[in-house]
């Protein structure tokens, strides 16, 4: 009896040791180097492998940081400066600091500004719609509110307003990594340099009709009148297809062209209030102080359509 | 037994409230918006500026490419302006918008009513005339019909097929043509069938139209080669591959055309748009137009001028219900909802349905229970609910393995979902973003 135990013991170990002598020589001969920087650079990135950057993952990232040479086109939005500069430092490379970006929703049209003139039941998401027709206000350039965005959003820093059905964006949540641009089928919301205190100034529109069917489909369109390419001293603002565009960078946030805009289409965030000057009406100032509108004359809803495909 | 595709297909309520209903002619209206995108393919180029004087069967925008078609003024009077107009796409797109003065046609156009039955025309003339007339399919894909008559070298095509199916529940507007105008129509036939250089053609139609398989099938007698062939009741029994299916039991392969198994299928209406365009020299500006509806006053069949606004067609048909809920551009399986009234017929309208509230409401949605309903009634057999879930989760290449490019959108999957579930929106979803990288690879 004590012989069986005796052979097993032996014959498997002496299998097991040739196992591990046949396993040594295939791993010495498969041995694949990877460079132990891939992993000191991972471990400075966010991990929330969002794709932001334009690779898959963080790792597939910081595979590309420490392959190619030069990595000033390569950025992390998420991890910002402060993680590039970390990165720059275990590499030995250069990267140049840019200016953080924040996503900004360019368009305006609440149910109040925008009236509904048919109601859509069908699949709810807003690529679906996009497809099918122009969506249920008579603007077909804005915001379906149906929040693809919300959904693509990885931190949370995008909810919609039941009031005005508009996605909104929590500034410092967001970090500009671009799903959301992605996921909106009308191209609404754009990534803007994020000024200082958070400052910002942009055209809440991306509506390219003439001026007088714009403004009849919402009260806060931009009709491009060019008023404030007019009174621009910085060349920031450009008008085509009826739409204006103001450039960050150009932007010095004079805020001269939100006091002219007829249809208040063009917003101010997070600046401070305005000074009352002694020649202005003081109700008009005030009007002007936050994003918030007017509220427009209240049509009679017209033949409400169910809109499905 | 009747013929029918072996497998799939749904049965809904037929609602057919217009057959009885002879063809009317809808008066002028006082302007057209014509769409430069009628059809599938490039969009035309207008040839005319604001302010020019046109005739009826003027042309008007010129085809841009092989697959295009040239579009023809529809009324007589002045170009008012090129601007962008909501039409049935749902977006604003650029239309020519002509204010009607008089109705004063292009004297080329013989108006006379009397049949023509000679050919004198040789194939390839015959197809110049087609390409030159704009005929587009009529069924409602709007293909330009002088493509699919065009045969590339080393296809041998043997069969003509001609669809009178009609499997949409509510339309009734080739029905009507196959009553009305069956001896024009057949004479278009022999005339494709000379384009084609085939001997057979074979018309399908669906056993819910016995009027107008016998008055077919009385006229045909004295026409050789023609054949008439009543079908099963069953949608969507009218689809290309369908047809083929039933009528000669070949089976177009996965991403392949009629072509490849020797048929090209016509729609009836594209066979009497192309007698009047071969033998009367009428280029394609007006078809007939189902205007129906479960509480519509008068559902009638309009032969309508292209451009013409919808609302006229309403107002003609005893005007807009009050309980409407959805006004459907094309029948209620693939039509598309509209949302304005002043959208423009275009070569492509084959009806406009107008349904009632109460049966307008889509069916609350709710978990896949993985009945595999969808997958019993998908006539192309694929399996919709899982084509369903991977275009929700964008997995490209599984969908695009999954055959969803073999869809045809009847949406047969999505009137049979038990939960309701918004099937075909996410598969359509899903083949146009498969089309998008297949295009992307051929680059």
């Amino acid at each position: 009896m004590s012989t069986i135990i005796l052979f097993t013991i032996i014959s498997l170990s002496a299998i097991g040791a040739i196992a591990a002598i046949i396993l040594y020589f295939a791993a010495q001969k498969f041995k694949v180097f990877e460079d132990p920087r891939i992993d000191q650079v991972e471990e400075n990135l966010p991990a929330a492998n969002c794709g932001g950057c334009g690779y898959p993952g963080c790792r597939g990232f910081a595979e590309a940081l420490v392959k190619s040479d030069d990595i000033s086109d390569l950025y992390c939005p998420v991890g910002g400066n402060d993680t590039m500069s970390k990165v720059a430092e275990i590499l030995g490379k250069a990267v140049e600091a840019k200016d953080p970006l924040v996503a900004v929703i360019r368009c305006s049209g609440s149910p109040e500004h925008r009236k509904k003139v048919n109601s859509y039941d069908g699949a709810s998401t807003c690529v679906i719609v996009s497809g099918l027709y122009s969506g249920e206000t008579a603007c077909q350039y804005g915001c379906h509110g149906l929040g693809d965005c919300v959904e693509v959003c990885d931190f949370e820093a995008i909810y919609m307003d039941k009031e005005t059905e508009l996605p909104v964006v929590i500034d410092d949540a967001c970090t500009a990594c671009g799903a959301c641009v992605k996921a909106c089928p009308n191209d609404i919301i754009e990534l803007r340099k994020k000024n200082k205190k958070d400052r910002k100034i942009f055209v809440s529109c991306v509506n390219m009709d003439k001026g007088g069917i714009a403004k009849k489909a919402c009260d806060v369109a931009c009709i491009g009148c060019k008023a404030c390419v007019k009174v621009c001293a910085y060349d920031a603002i450009v008008v085509e297809n009826f739409l204006a565009y103001i450039d960050p960078v150009k932007c010095k946030l004079c805020r001269k062209c939100v006091e002219v805009c007829p249809t208040n289409s063009i917003l101010e965030i997070n600046f401070p209030p305005r000074k009352v000057k002694p020649a202005q009406p003081v109700g008009e100032a005030e009007a002007k102080e936050t994003p918030a509108r007017s509220t427009g004359e209240k049509e009679n809803d017209n033949n409400i359509i169910n809109q499905e495909g | 037994m009747l013929k029918t595709f072996p497998k799939g297909g749904v049965h809904p309520a037929e609602g057919k409230y217009s057959a009885n209903n002879a063809i009317e002619t809808l008066p002028l209206p006082k302007t057209v918006s014509i769409p430069i995108a009628q059809h599938i393919g490039a969009p035309s180029k207008p040839v005319v500026d604001k302010g020019d004087k046109v005739k009826v069967g003027d042309k008007i925008a010129e085809s841009a490419g092989f697959v295009s078609a040239n579009i023809h003024s529809s009324v007589s009077g002045t170009v008012v302006k090129i601007d962008n107009v909501m039409d049935s796409t749902g977006y604003k797109r650029p239309c020519v918008i002509i204010d009607v003065e008089g109705d004063e046609w292009n004297e080329s156009i013989d108006r006379s009513t009397d049949l023509k039955k000679e050919i004198s025309l040789t194939d390839k003339e015959i197809i110049n005339k087609i390409n030159e007339s704009g005929i587009v399919g009529l069924g409602g894909a709007t293909f330009p019909s002088h493509v699919k008559l065009s045969v590339p070298d080393g296809k041998k095509i043997d069969v003509l097929i001609i669809n009178g199916v009609e499997c949409e529940p509510y339309l009734t507007s080739d029905h009507r043509l196959m009553l009305e105008k069956a001896e024009e129509m057949l004479i278009g036939i022999q005339i494709l069938m000379k384009a084609l250089n085939v001997n057979v053609a074979l018309i399908g139609v669906e056993n819910n139209k016995p009027d107008a398989i016998s008055n077919l099938q009385n006229i045909v007698k004295d026409y050789p080669g023609i054949e008439v062939h009543a079908l099963k009741v069953q949608y969507p029994q009218g689809g290309e591959k369908q047809l083929i299916k039933a009528l000669i039991n070949r089976e177009v392969p996965s991403g392949g055309l009629p072509l490849d198994v020797g048929a090209v299928v016509h729609n009836v209406g594209t066979a009497l748009a192309v007698y009047e365009a071969v033998q009367k020299n009428k280029p394609l500006f007006e078809r007939v137009v189902t205007l129906t509806g479960k509480s519509v006053k008068k559902p009638s069949n309009f032969m309508v001028r292209i451009g013409t606004p919808v609302s006229n067609l309403v107002e003609a048909a005893g005007g807009l219900p009050e309980d409407t809920g959805k006004i459907i551009n094309g029948g209620p399986m693939m039509g598309k909802a509209v949302n304005s009234l002043e959208i423009p017929v275009v070569k492509g309208t084959s009806g406009i349905l107008i349904m009632p509230a109460e049966l307008s409401k889509r069916k609350k949605e709710s978990n896949c229970i993985r009945c595999a309903k969808c997958v019993s009634v998908c006539p192309q057999g694929l399996e919709p609910y899982l084509l369903n879930k991977l275009a929700l989760l964008e997995k490209n290449d599984k969908l695009e393995a999954g055959g969803v490019m073999d869809c045809i959108e009847c949406g047969s999957c999505s009137y049979t979902c038990p939960a309701g579930l918004p099937l075909l929106d996410y598969i359509r979803l899903g083949k146009s973003r498969v089309s998008q990288i297949i295009r992307s690879r051929k680059q």
